[in-house]
């Protein structure tokens, strides 16, 4: 990388080299975040594939077109995908990246050859996966659980590619923790305090602890069944003096905290999302930043959860079931924020602000039915039904990858220069938002009423049809959605109108450099201040966005919160 | 580690340690090692604490892990913050393995034994 400063003011990260090596080889934290995208957004349609799939074959209770084994492995690789390829690299590694240097007024994150390792990590996770799909398919559901996933009699040939995939991308997981934590402690230019960071990279921050803490469990977790399956050590396998249960604690030692690792940095993009189109200073900025620490750190204590009906020690299930309890309340802290600063703003029900309201209203339903499950008399009931399957889809579909799109609608000015059309925008995030729902809605209904999950055929319980027939229909709503959603957004690349610096009216750094930004973020240092302040912004009808007002600010002219 | 333009602190450099420093705390190391080999000729069931072996190895392991992180880890000169994340790291450790083993020790007496016969086998083996 040269030092050029931009002279041209049509050179932008963009078109600042050209080529395909100039991608592949690039350190710009830029591009590799938009390398992530539409990496991410492909193993979404792969992962999006097999959901439909699933949907399908419950239409009808003998299930129409594929046979149990078959089922079994399209969960399995749906669940798989969309876990360790989608949602946990989403946010923090496709927006994180483009964005968290700019909002911090960085030229780039700490370490960028370890970031661009990164991507080509996570690019070998994916290969693994589909060496696993091709060495005869894999079919213990996500969470590998043994002894199923140790017997080579029964499960699948392709476990081992499988697990070796899930351990690359936790180290490409890592690596971007990293990169963020040193870059949030050492490249903070003058002015940007703490307490003056945007709530996205609070959250993001809390998500690197977790991801640099957590994923190491899960790592050697998955060698050890690696060895285990494949040499026989005897440490899962009863039969040699080992422990089944021991398992599932390693495994959701890591899977707890990762479900934050998914919601927290959406939860962060919320926030932005929530105070920008509501024109109105955050409300609680303090207690959103601190609540992000204090979920990573409560989320470290409750991973038992998921085994309350393992065998798991009763002493053990009332301590994590209280555990469990305490955790939702700075989550709800959250949440009276977000409504506390729509309270009085004057809010653009443009796309982004429509997918940040959903989040809200999705969040509040997925995580008040997590209390259900924290409850150990219900869980009994619970666990291993619908109602289990439909609580993590409201938190990771609806809340983790909502909080995606929101975000992606929110930078994609930022990111492309181009503006998408925003009717389609609003019709598409209203399609999502109601197909969301009739497919998982109406997996609670059947999950307290009894519908295992993972069964290929419901014979012997028709009365579940109509509620199958209900969630397909929605599933397919959802899925129109997202293609409304994908043709306007390439649409905007090749047709869409230029994006002004400022479309929205954000104050955080990244909205000060011209859209899409210069090679090197910055020209010049930009001027740190409360990032949530927007009474210095006023319309520009001539550039169709945002600028600084002319005039200085009037006090008592806007309300400050 | 080198970065690109983008760094704004310049890397200062670490404090170093003499050569001749390093090879004695590395005597130190070796003497330790050969204390762990020393100890565990001895039977210590004459004086009626059979784990005493191992009590005693693992106290000398730590020792030597303190002194490895201390001074070839640099952590003596380093900022307090960093043995604050390092001693917090291993906290960390001893949370989940002592929370998985407390309840792995809770749940051994509602195992119901004799389910399948391979399994009750591999248990008695391991009772003797
Ligand atoms: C906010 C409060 C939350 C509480 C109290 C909570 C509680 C629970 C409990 C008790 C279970 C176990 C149910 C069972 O298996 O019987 C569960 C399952 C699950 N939760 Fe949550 N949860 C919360 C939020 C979240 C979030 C934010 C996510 C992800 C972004 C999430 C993802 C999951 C997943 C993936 C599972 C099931 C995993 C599986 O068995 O395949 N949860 N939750
Ligand atoms: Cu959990």
């Amino acid at each position: 990388m040269t030092t050029l400063t931009t002279q041209n003011p049509n050179d932008n990260y963009l078109n600042h080299t050209k080529g395909i090596k100039s991608w592949l080889f690039t350190l710009d934290h830029k591009r590799i975040g938009v390398m992530y995208l539409v990496c991410v957004l492909l193993a979404f349609l792969l992962g999006g594939i097999f959901a439909m799939m699933i949907r399908f074959q419950l239409l009808t209770p003998e299930g129409t077109f594929m046979t149990q084994d078959q089922y079994n492995q399209a969960f399995t690789v749906h669940g798989a995908v969309m876990v360790f390829l989608v949602i946990i690299p989403a946010v923090p590694a496709a927006l994180g990246n483009f964005v968290l240097p700019i909002m911090l007024g960085a030229k780039d994150v700490a370490f960028p050859k370890l970031n661009l390792f990164s991507w080509y990590l996570w690019i070998f996770g994916l290969v693994f996966f589909l060496i696993a799909l091709g060495a005869g398919g894999i079919d213990t559901g996500w969470t590998f659980y043994t002894p199923y996933s140790i017997d080579k009699a029964s499960s699948m040939g392709g476990v081992i590619p499988a697990l070796i995939g899930a351990f690359v991308l936790g180290f490409s997981s890592i690596f971007t923790g990293m990169n963020f934590i040193v870059t949030i402690h050492r490249l903070r230019p003058k002015g940007m305090t703490w307490f003056r960071m945007p709530l996205f990279l609070w959250a993001t921050y809390a998500t690197a602890i977790i991801q640099v803490l957590a994923t190491p469990v899960i790592g050697i977790t998955l060698l050890l069944l690696i060895v285990e399956r494949s040499v026989g050590i005897g440490i899962f396998d009863p039969a040699m003096g080992g422990d089944p249960v021991l398992y599932q604690h390693f495994f959701w030692f890591y899977s707890h905290p990762a479900v934050y690792i998914m919601i927290l940095p959406a939860m962060g993009v919320v926030s932005e999302l929530i105070s920008v189109h509501s024109h109105r200073h955050i409300f609680g900025y303090k207690f959103i930043a601190y609540s992000s620490i204090s979920i990573a750190m409560f989320g470290f204590l409750v991973w038992g959860h998921h085994m309350f009906t393992s065998g798991q020690s009763a002493l053990m299930n009332i301590i994590f079931s209280l555990i469990t309890f305490s955790v939702s309340i700075p989550s709800a802290v959250k949440v009276f924020n977000w409504l506390a600063t729509l309270y009085k703003g004057s809010i653009s029900l443009n796309t982004p602000m429509l997918y940040g309201l959903s989040f809200i209203f999705i969040f509040s339903i997925g995580g008040l039915t997590g209390l259900h499950l924290a409850t150990l008399a219900t869980d009994i009931h619970l666990h291993d039904s619908y109602f289990v399957v439909a609580h993590f889809h409201y938190v990771m579909m609806g809340s983790a990858l909502i909080g995606f799109l929101g975000g992606i609608h929110h930078w994609w000015p930022k990111m492309t220069g181009k503006m998408y059309h925003e009717n389609w925008g609003r019709v598409s995030a209203i399609l999502v938002f109601i197909g969301f729902n009739i497919t998982f809605f109406s997996q609670f209904m059947m999950g307290s009423k009894g519908m295992p999950r993972r069964y290929a055929t419901y014979v012997e319980m028709p009365e579940f049809q109509i509620y199958h027939i209900w969630s397909t229909a929605g599933s397919v709503i959802l899925a129109v959605g997202f293609v409304i959603c994908a043709i306007y957004l390439l649409h905007s690349v090749f047709a869409g109108k230029k994006a002004p610096a400022n479309p929205w009216g954000g104050r955080s750094l990244e909205w000060q450099c011209p859209s899409p930004p210069p090679w090197d973020n910055f020209p010049e240092q930009p001027e740190v201040g409360d990032c949530y302040d927007y009474s210095v912004l006023e319309w520009n009808e001539e550039e169709q966005g945002y600028d600084w007002r002319k005039d200085a600010v009037h006090p008592g002219d806007e309300q400050k919160a | 580690m080198s970065n690109t333009d983008s760094s704004h602190h310049d890397d200062q450099i670490g404090h170093i340690v003499p050569i001749k420093f390093l090879i004695f705390i590395c005597c130190i190391l070796l003497f330790l090692t050969a204390v762990t080999v020393w100890v565990s000729r001895y039977d210590f069931t004459e004086i009626n604490i059979a784990e005493m072996g191992i009590i005693l190895a693992l106290a000398v392991a730590t020792v030597k892990a303190t002194i490895v992180g201390l001074y070839f880890m640099h952590l003596r000169w380093d900022r307090a913050f960093v043995g604050f994340i390092f001693v917090g790291s291993i906290l960390f450790v001893v949370l989940f393995i002592g929370i998985a083993l407390t309840d792995t020790m809770e749940y051994q007496p509602s195992i119901i034994k004799g389910d399948t016969p391979k399994v009750s086998d591999a248990m008695d083996l391991l009772k003797h």
